[in-house]
């Protein structure tokens, strides 16, 4: 009781320091037209417009263009670069903060068909993780459930917010599932080899999961009296009002999860992870399945595979006219999600063009979260959800920021790293002094 | 027990051969039988190598007489002629568990750990048992040495399978008609050692290979004080090690690499260990040569995988396609090289394989008689028994009859002679009715065509072309034959007569009615051997180095070579140098300038490509078959050098990323971690070539929530330390005990070499370099403030995330090295102030910074990780490469050697397409010692070349499974993901981070 008692102290304590560092002070409503003069505005759908000026207006781009006059305040961004915003998708960000300190995690409920959990109203709007993104020019994101078979519903967030329904940008996108392995990991604990192999169960992982979407379509057809929470989350599958992301990896995986979808009247569907997708393309086409493809800084899955198979993966299905962007779920996903921009930049190593590799991150992503009317690019009429780099974003040398907005509000670009870095820059500056 | 069983039990008493004389004897009275028998006009295998055709051989009492020509027979000789029928000594497994019981696992999984021994009055640990004995535990099995003995078995060396140290093993015949007083012929025979802890027992320590060495190594030095008489407590254990110490020791590998890892051991005590092999010794058959020991050989081929479903397929590696390809040509490659070694059947299903898969080697090129040695004469010398494996005179009376020679296809086993006791496999005098009959049934003729085996032979009828279903039985002297015919079945049934070859008899036809039968011989059967001889032996693949996707044809070798034109970074005071060339001869820098000449050199173009000294990460744990030594709070006694795994597909994947050398360290598990290996990435050499010589040394410490096992669940509280402020107690008192060692040993008295205190000392005595893994600020204090105490410095803080907070201090105190992540943090609550300005910082402070890996997939971009510093905090770009390239070499202590571009050092380079801090960037050739070991043009061929190969493999592997050959579900080996916190408890791979 006593080993207890300081247990729940001690995970408190944890809790007090983690929380009375709030984030920076959310950025106030835009109040006067801007003009950011003289850079090279990547558009984010493939185009670049050259000694731009980009003119926004309560929050909306008003004018972009090389030969526009400049309004309003002034901000001379001479020789530098200006991007829309970076938007992640399938992300958990501000739903864990520390993944070893398990009370700090919100990422993964318990159950296997889920769809009535939400991420938006666990989505820590102070979080220390998420304020580190705008930095490096991570503007929004979808905020997605993990866990179980069906994981739940996920929303849009901008990164920039008092709370969770200040940060809402769409709410209740989409549902995602974590379609069946057809390989499974031995339990090596019951002396099992510790390998791969074929999974027995995966047939009837599927069936159980039809049986639940079967069901579900029938109960719409009727209104019963009592409510099945789990039936009434997952209506907007079948009127096409939300998506279904699905996470699948091998090739057999994709096929049987794109065909389950469209069988079952799913129009929707975007694939997650999908490292084998890139051998069937045009069976994706085929269904105009976009893909959120695993992120291309990991290894291999397989021993024989191209030490850059996840380097290209991305390049591999934009050539195919896919459209794509990158998953950044895997080991420490959260706080590495501030790579976004150089997850994007690892694939022009690889050959694709660089106007092409933001879009990745950018217009295509946006174009998957079904944002595209505001967000993704920097065209008028859009959402100024966009910032200014010194140089190369997609470049870890030339992604220093001077100025990020969302919705035209100018956001801090301070973090706890930044106030730490002050803190002790200052410090041993003195003692040189 | 019922009567039944007693009488049973009775009648086997009485027919035993020897009675054990002095026994009283109150069921009868004593029924000598001193008869001889005689076997006669055989061709007789007195051994492996000499064979006597038209031979008798004649026993008696259970031994072999005489065998020759020439034999004169006493007159009560009973004689049995063995015209056209082979004699062959009986075979011998010395590696098998033959009456012992399978130790049973302990539900140990889930609870508190176990850190201390369970038992008092043996060795300190429980994994260490040499005072068991077999003949203690040994229950003569039945049903198991009934199938051996069909098998063609005779003895076998039988032991105790669990354990580390598992004590003694025993020799028994397999004699089913005698009692344990005549079958046990050596009590003590052999001394057993393998790399697996007892399953039965729970304590935590090893938990790691490179554990188990160091306890082995200790076990041997412990042993050989206590024979000294300095010990003051009874110690079961090694007094029973110290006993048996002149016995044949039996060290069980199972591993490719262990087979290395186990003769070391052996080498440092100068014991030579008979090594129980993997089957994978084909790959590194030098290596395994260089040994010199005998091996005991596993048979158990690999079935074909099932690669008919295409997305199966995919999950299986080109490695393990091969070793099904190439593993029947294991023995060959053994007896090629003569390297000695016999058969076990220790991992056959069932001893039965045992001919099948030696007919299956011996279709890949093995010879016969080394074949034959392998179960006969070699195994009998590693058990150091003369009197089994052969027929001389005064052996036992072990033999087994065939009808032709043992190895070929078709020949059957008659009797297994154990000790003079027959033991029947197949009627020796059953007739051979093999050959070619005209059968009448029903008034309609009938091809029928037995073959197989004597005793079981096949059938095939047909007429024309059109074959029917048919089965036949052979027993005694009946045979029964069923034939369906437009689903009608028709029975016959025949005796088989010595005065006639035909057969007939009743027959029952489909409406139950009885008639008659006939088949007529027409032609006798012939063997097929000679035909099956001229089959070629089956294609192997090429090994390669290491031999999977990706290896080397042939090791890469150093060549000289000119780099024309490049943008040179030096990482030295010189800086960075356009239009540079750079001449590498004999594996050095030979030259940097202008217009070099080229002589005999390559010329490579380097015209707006950068040349870099190759990368180095300061914190590694690829190549490493282990990471953490967990069992206990200190393991200086482990050394990473005895894990190192060359075959790491990790090691080729970093080369592409342009690292060319790094420490392997211990992880985190304990606060004394275990000492590293400094390797150089020579993707194909052996583990010993790709270990530095002359290696600066070197000792993982940590700090921090992994020492105090915060993140390992509920049940791991009960190893000390559990707060910082124990970790630094770990560190006084073991310091303090080193010291206290060392004067013990400096005083001349009598002292217990210990490996741990030795390791300490060195660190003491400024000898041993200690890279901390280490996070927050107070502990990394509290170890420098630990190291003035005992007057010596900690050379490199790795990982250290709250450096910045602390570098003064740092640098005040001396420190070498501070190496750290770019920018990991919030992935444990002790880096929560994490920032990715940290390198920064510390520079700008003077410390010498790293930037490290920790991590099998980051390890491929270090380039880009030291770019990052470019970004937070303004690092300059010369300086931010110097992060990943000299500055670690620093730290390590192999700047003289590499790190930078200069002459006269290693040609340890990196060709980049683009400049190299740049995200676009990426390797074209990688370089060590002036060979080339990544070269992206050679890689696009390998790609090529594996899609092919993988392909010709699954084309052969379809053709065995459409052949009838038995196949396996395709499987993909679980992936190696070795970070600091890999924790390698319970044999099991848990991430903590």
């Amino acid at each position: 009781m006593k080993h207890l008692i300081q247990h729940i102290f001690l995970s408190g304590l944890m809790l007090m320091s983690l929380f009375t560092n709030a984030q920076q002070t959310p950025a106030g409503k835009q109040t006067e037209t801007i003009s950011i003069t003289g850079v090279t505005a990547h558009v984010g759908n493939g185009t670049v417009v050259n000694n731009a000026t980009i003119v926004f207006d309560n929050g909306v781009i008003t004018e972009v263009g090389a030969n526009v006059s400049p309004k309003g305040k002034i901000i001379n961004a001479e020789g530098k670069h200006v991007y829309p915003g970076f938007i992640t998708v399938n992300s958990t960000l501000g739903l864990g903060e520390v993944d070893a300190v398990r009370a700090s995690m919100d990422v993964n409920e318990i159950g296997s068909i889920s769809p009535n959990i939400r991420s938006l109203i666990a989505y820590n709007a102070e979080s220390r993780v998420v304020e580190s993104m705008r930095p490096n020019g991570v503007l929004m994101g979808q905020i997605v459930p993990r866990g179980g078979r069906l994981t739940g519903t996920s929303s849009v967030v901008q990164f920039d917010a008092w709370n969770w329904e200040d940060a809402a940008v769409k709410v209740d996108d989409a549902l995602h599932l974590n379609w069946p392995n057809s390989f499974s990991r031995g339990r090596w604990w019951l002396g099992e080899p510790a390998g791969y192999s074929p999974n027995k169960n995966y047939s009837s992982e599927i069936e159980t999961f039809k049986t639940f979407l079967t069901d579900a379509k029938i109960y719409a057809k009727t209104k019963p009296a009592k409510k099945n929470l789990a039936f009434e989350a997952v209506q907007g599958l079948f009127d096409g009002s939300q998506k279904l992301f699905i996470d699948a990896t091998s090739e057999k995986e994709i096929i049987d999860a794109v065909t389950f979808a469209k069988e079952m009247g799913i129009d929707k569907v975007v694939l997650v992870g999908a490292y084998h997708a890139y051998k069937i393309t045009d069976f994706l086409k085929q269904h105009n399945i976009p893909v959120v493809v695993g992120r291309t800084q990991s290894t291999p899955s397989f021993e024989d595979d191209d030490y850059d198979l996840p380097y290209k993966n991305p390049k591999l299905l934009h050539d195919a006219g896919l459209l794509v962007t990158i998953n950044p779920g895997g080991r420490m996903e959260r706080m590495n999600t501030r790579n976004l921009p150089f997850y994007a930049g690892q694939v022009v190593g690889q050959g694709m063009d660089k106007e092409d590799a933001l879009k990745l991150i950018t217009s295509n992503a946006a174009k998957i979260l079904g944002i595209d009317d505001k967000y993704g690019t920097l065209e008028v009429g859009k959402s100024a959800t966009l910032f200014i780099s010194e140089g190369d974003a997609l470049d870890m040398r030339g992604n220093v920021l001077s100025h990020a907005f969302i919705d035209g509000r100018n956001i801090s670009l301070e973090s706890h790293h930044t106030n730490l870095y002050q803190r002790y820059s200052n410090k041993f500056n003195e003692q040189q002094d | 027990m019922t009567r039944l069983t007693f009488s049973l039990l009775l009648f086997l008493w009485q027919i035993s051969l020897f009675s054990q004389e002095y026994f009283p004897k109150n069921d009868g009275v004593s029924n000598n039988n001193s008869n001889y028998t005689a076997f006669t006009n055989a061709t007789v295998y007195v051994n492996a190598t000499q064979k006597i055709d038209n031979a008798t051989l004649l026993i008696q009492n259970g031994k072999v007489l005489q065998v020759g020509t020439s034999v004169k027979l006493p007159e009560n000789t009973k004689i049995i002629n063995l015209e056209g029928k082979y004699i062959y000594p009986s075979f011998i497994d010395a590696y098998s568990d033959f009456g012992i019981e399978k130790p049973k696992r302990s539900a140990g999984f889930g609870r508190s750990p176990q850190y201390d021994p369970s038992r008092t009055g043996y060795y300190w640990n429980d994994h260490i048992m040499p005072e068991v004995n077999a003949a203690d535990h040994f229950k003569f099995d039945d049903k198991k040495a009934k199938e051996l003995v069909e098998a063609g078995f005779a003895a076998v060396g039988t032991h105790h399978h669990d354990g580390i140290a598992r004590g003694t093993g025993m020799v028994v015949a397999l004699n089913q008609n005698g009692n344990n007083g005549e079958r046990i012929l050596q009590e003590k025979a052999t001394q057993h050692f393998s790399f697996s802890r007892s399953v039965v027992k729970n304590q935590s320590y090893p938990s790691s290979t490179m554990g188990t060495l160091a306890l082995l190594r200790q076990m041997y030095h412990d042993a050989d004080w206590y024979a000294k008489g300095n010990a003051k407590n009874k110690d079961l254990s090694l007094e029973a090690l110290n006993k048996n110490k002149s016995l044949p020791a039996i060290f069980e590998s199972k591993d490719k690499l262990n087979n290395l890892r186990a003769d070391k051991v052996g080498d440092l005590f100068n014991i030579q260990y008979i090594i129980v092999g993997s089957g994978y010794e084909y790959e590194n058959i030098k290596d395994v040569k260089a040994t010199n020991a005998t091996f005991i050989i596993p048979l158990n081929f690999p079935d074909a995988y099932d690669v008919s479903n295409p997305y199966q397929a995919e999950y299986v590696s080109l490695q393990d396609m091969r070793h099904w390809n190439q593993a029947p040509g294991n023995p060959k490659v053994l007896a090629e090289n003569n390297v000695p070694f016999a058969f076990t059947t220790h991992d056959l299903k069932s001893a039965k394989e045992i001919i099948s898969r030696i007919q299956k080697a011996i279709s890949y090129g093995l010879d016969e008689t080394t074949a034959l040695k392998a179960l006969t004469t070699v195994p009998a010398s590693i058990l150091n028994n003369n009197q089994i494996g052969n027929l001389n005179n005064g052996s036992f009376a072990n033999f087994t009859i065939t009808s032709g020679p043992i190895f070929d296809k078709g020949t059957t086993f008659y009797e297994n002679w154990i000790q003079g006791e027959k033991h029947v496999i197949n009627d020796l005098n059953q007739k051979d009715i093999r050959g070619d009959y005209n059968l009448n049934v029903a008034g309609k003729n009938y091809t029928m065509k037995l073959g197989g085996e004597i005793s079981k032979p096949s059938i095939e009828i047909t007429v024309d072309t059109i074959k029917y279903k048919s089965t036949i039985a052979y027993k005694d002297n009946w045979v029964e034959i069923g034939m369906t015919k437009d689903d009608e079945l028709y029975r016959m049934t025949s005796i088989v007569s010595n005065t006639s070859d035909n057969l007939s008899g009743r027959l029952i036809l489909p409406n139950g009615l009885a008639s008659a039968f006939t088949a007529t011989k027409t032609q006798a059967f012939e063997s097929k051997k000679k035909d099956k001889k001229e089959e070629s032996t089956p294609e192997t693949v090429s090994v390669t180095y290491p031999n999977m996707a990706f290896g080397n044809n042939s090791l890469p070798k150093s060549q000289d070579m000119l780099f024309k034109n490049a943008t040179v970074w030096t990482s030295e005071a010189n800086g960075n140098l356009e239009n540079t060339d750079v001449l590498v001869k004999n594996g050095k820098i030979s030259k940097i300038g202008k217009n070099l000449s080229a002589g005999n050199a390559q010329v490579i173009d380097a015209t707006g490509k950068h040349l870099t000294a190759g990368i180095i990460d300061e914190h590694s744990h690829l190549a490493l078959s282990s990471v953490n030594e967990g069992g206990h709070n200190s393991s200086a006694e482990v050394k990473m050098e005895d894990v190192v795994d060359p075959d790491d597909i990790g090691v080729y994947r970093a080369l592409a990323g342009g690292v060319t050398s790094a420490q392997l360290l211990h992880g985190s598990a304990n606060p004394i971690g275990g000492r590293s290996a400094i390797v150089k990435f020579k993707w194909g050499e052996n583990a010993n070539n790709m270990i530095y010589s002359n290696s600066p040394k070197f000792i993982k410490f940590a700090l921090g929530e992994n020492v105090k096992q915060s993140n390992w669940g509920n049940t791991e509280t009960a190893r000390f330390p559990q707060t910082r402020m124990g970790v630094e107690q770990v560190y006084m008192d073991y310091f303090q005990q080193a010291k206290e060692y060392e004067a013990q040993k400096k005083s001349g008295k009598s002292f217990r070499y210990d490996e741990e205190m030795e390791t300490l000392l060195e660190i003491l005595n400024g000898e041993r370099f200690i890279s901390c893994h280490s996070y927050v600020q107070s502990e990394i204090n509290m170890l420098m403030k630990v190291a003035e105490s005992f007057n010596f410095k900690v050379n490199t803080f790795t990982h250290i995330l709250e450096g910045y907070k602390v570098a003064d201090i740092m640098k005040k105190h001396g420190v070498i090295g501070a190496s750290t992540f770019s920018d990991w943090w919030a992935y444990k609550y002790e880096v929560n102030d994490a920032i990715p300005y940290n390198a920064a910082i510390m520079q700008n402070v003077g410390l010498n910074v790293a930037i490290n890996s920790d991590d099998g997939e980051m390890i491929r971009r270090l380039n880009q990780e030291a770019a990052k510093t470019v970004k937070y905090g303004g690092v300059s770009e010369e300086e931010a490469w110097k992060m990943v390239t000299i500055n670690p070499a620093k730290m390590l202590h192999i700047d003289n050697r590499t790190g930078s571009i200069k002459e006269g050092k290693d040609a340890d380079l990196v060709l980049w397409n683009d400049h190299p801090l740049s995200l676009y960037a990426k390797p074209e050739k990688t370089i060590i010692d002036g060979a080339v070991y990544f070269d992206l043009e050679e890689d696009m061929k390998k790609r090529q070349a594996i899609n092919e190969e993988r392909n010709k493999l699954m084309k052969m592997m379809m053709d065995a499974k459409n052949g009838g050959g038995k196949t396996q579900t395709p499987t993909k080996r679980a992936e190696r993901d070795f970070h600091c916190d890999t924790d390698h408890l319970f044999e099991g791979f848990q991430d903590h981070d």
